[in-house]
């Protein structure tokens, strides 16, 4: 990929990043962490892209305890968000 | 299916993450949002196994992808462990999942790395190998210092700073070393300087976690979890994978911007934080501090004093949540409800251990919406409260934090209870909070203590309250 481009996608993704976030309520300060925690657990296509082509038993080792990890992150990350938030929902329909 | 729509299908899990984090931000819209980031996530997996990638040399290989047993293999551990934690961890020790969470995720962006770097040899670039050694040394970091904030928070080690003679100089002379392994890393290709790198850096991990004091955890976990995303997009950067690097770095982004904003929730500066234990040291409660008299009651005493209030304040720390007490205090609330006393729930920011911890295990209880009230809402009614019951929390309503210069917590806004006109702790003991720190507020003469465990003392209030 061009340089430029990269950058370019990179220097807008941190002004999203800044942006989307930029007025949450402390409330949601632990779900909110535990979300961005669990997307950043895609760094499993990262283990699957290096595994595909891992060519020593070293690599392929190296490589299968990161698509493990990055399962637990991704995975457990959203499940365990998804409770946390599930309990809020409940009391919103109760609130109102 | 052609790199085209392979790509186009990596934008659109790209464009789920970025509603993902857009609708965790409003409680409305939280879980939907999560779910959008699941689906992201999903997609982003799943297009894997049906795109052919090209190899090094640009050919396009065969499907399926190689190693698929290994791959699907591992996954599936991967799941075993991941979902059965998540959905068994209980709401208190929610802080440690995600710390360990945002480790295994930091670990596995530096294990990527390290086997891509491997797999290209001597055909990686300059810029590629620079990106290898960031993602290498700040997943390491990551990876190493979760283990170490899991580690306090789940008290396996003190929460207290750990500091130790020399501390400074080790800790940067180990920054030295790894920057100086780095530039070795970058000029000699190698894989053993690249594994002393590794090492050097989870060693740094761990000595920068080390003097964290307890309530700073919450900020560094969150900075560790903005760093894990940064390395995410460094490895997009050396797989060509437009995916990651927009996922990481929204992640890097928005985590930066949170952790800024738990330090100023919590009023500490984000570099006094992490470099503040070099010199502040935790002052230990002396001896005869311990000594002086305080003002103990009984559950009637308690149960008498609530019923004829006419405004009471509850105020929740992680004690409460400790002792499963959540549906206890709510029993006891509807209580007072029922007798005509006006009752609201003051919630500090960072009640419990970590920002909004204590809405979730308020949530949990069912603990009605409109009862909890932030600090800003509830602090000028003090004044009109005639009790404030403090259930397991202690730093949260500490007044060394506005009158104590130098104390570890000194700045943080606090719930000011002490304006109220009786105050009410429920504790199990004299010992301090998670900070450390002695509360002068105990020894006030309008303080009455309920020595006890949080469950087992409201109980006995609310049989008393139901007595009168």
């Amino acid at each position: 990929m061009e340089p430029i481009a990269i950058i370019s996608i990179f220097v807008l993704a941190v002004f999203v990043g800044f942006e989307v976030v930029s007025k949450v309520s402390s409330t949601l300060h632990t779900p909110l962490m535990s979300g961005a925690n669990a997307i950043h657990g895609v760094i499993l296509v990262g283990a699957i892209i290096v595994a595909s082509h891992s060519e020593t038993n070293l690599e392929l080792g190296l490589s299968v305890a990161a698509i493990i990890l990055a399962t637990i992150n991704m995975i457990g990350g959203f499940v365990v968000t998804d409770r946390m938030l599930e309990m809020f929902k409940g009391k919103k329909k109760e609130a109102k | 299916m052609s790199a085209f729509v392979y790509d186009l299908i990596g934008l659109s899990a790209g464009i789920c993450f970025i509603l993902a984090l857009k609708g965790l931000s409003s409680p409305k819209s939280a879980r939907r949002g999560n779910l959008i980031g699941a689906l992201g996530a999903t997609i982003a997996t799943l297009v894997i196994f049906f795109y052919a990638m090209p190899d090094k040399n640009g050919n396009a290989t065969s499907l399926p992808i190689n190693n698929l047993g290994w791959i699907l293999g591992a996954m599936a551990i991967g799941t075993l462990i991941g979902v059965p934690a998540a959905k068994k961890v209980q709401m208190t020790q929610m802080p440690q999942l995600v710390a360990l969470f945002n480790g295994v995720g930091g670990g596995a962006a530096a294990l990527v790395a390290i086997v891509e770097y491997l797999n290209l040899g001597t055909d990686a670039t300059t810029a590629e190998v620079i990106a290898t050694v960031f993602t290498v040394v700040v997943g390491c970091v990551s990876f190493s210092g979760s283990i170490i904030t899991f580690m306090k928070l789940q008290e396996i080690m003190t929460t207290r700073p750990v500091v130790f003679p020399g501390g400074r100089f080790v800790i940067a002379g180990t920054l030295v070393a790894v920057l100086g392994v780095s530039g070795w890393v970058v000029t000699a290709l190698g894989t053993t300087p690249l594994l002393i790198l590794a090492a050097l850096s989870l060693l740094f991990g761990i000595l920068f976690v080390l003097p964290v004091g307890g309530a700073d955890v919450p900020i560094v976990i969150s900075l560790l979890n903005a760093f894990t995303g940064l390395t995410v997009a460094a490895s997009g950067y050396v797989l060509d994978s437009t995916l990651l690097i927009i996922a990481g770095t929204l992640v890097g982004a928005s985590g930066t911007i949170l952790t800024r904003m738990m330090a100023d929730a919590m009023g500490r500066s984000l570099f006094g934080t992490l470099f503040g234990a070099f010199t502040a040291k935790p002052q230990e409660a002396s001896g005869a501090a311990e000594e002086r008299p305080v003002r103990s009651g009984s559950p009637d005493d308690v149960a008498i004093l609530l019923n004829y209030a006419r405004r009471v304040v509850i105020v929740p720390g992680f004690g409460l949540a400790v002792a499963q007490a959540q549906h206890t205090v709510r029993e006891l609330a509807d209580l007072l409800i029922a007798k005509g006393i006006d009752v609201a729930y003051g919630i500090h920011p960072v009640a419990g251990r970590m920002p909004g911890h204590m809405n979730v295990l308020l949530a949990e209880a069912n603990v009605p919406y409109e009862q909890l009230a932030e600090m800003d809402e509830v602090n000028p009614t003090f004044g009109q409260t005639d009790v404030a019951i403090v259930i397991g929390a202690n730093d949260v309503v500490n007044p060394a934090a506005e009158t104590t210069p130098g104390c570890p917590i000194y700045g943080m806004p606090i719930l000011q209870v002490s304006n109220a006109a009786n105050v009410i702790f429920l504790k199990r003991s004299m010992r301090p909070g998670f900070a450390g720190i002695e509360n002068e507020l105990l020894y006030d003469p309008k303080t009455m203590l309920l020595f006890g465990d949080a469950k087992a003392s409201l109980t006995k209030v609310v049989s008393a309250l139901k007595g009168l």
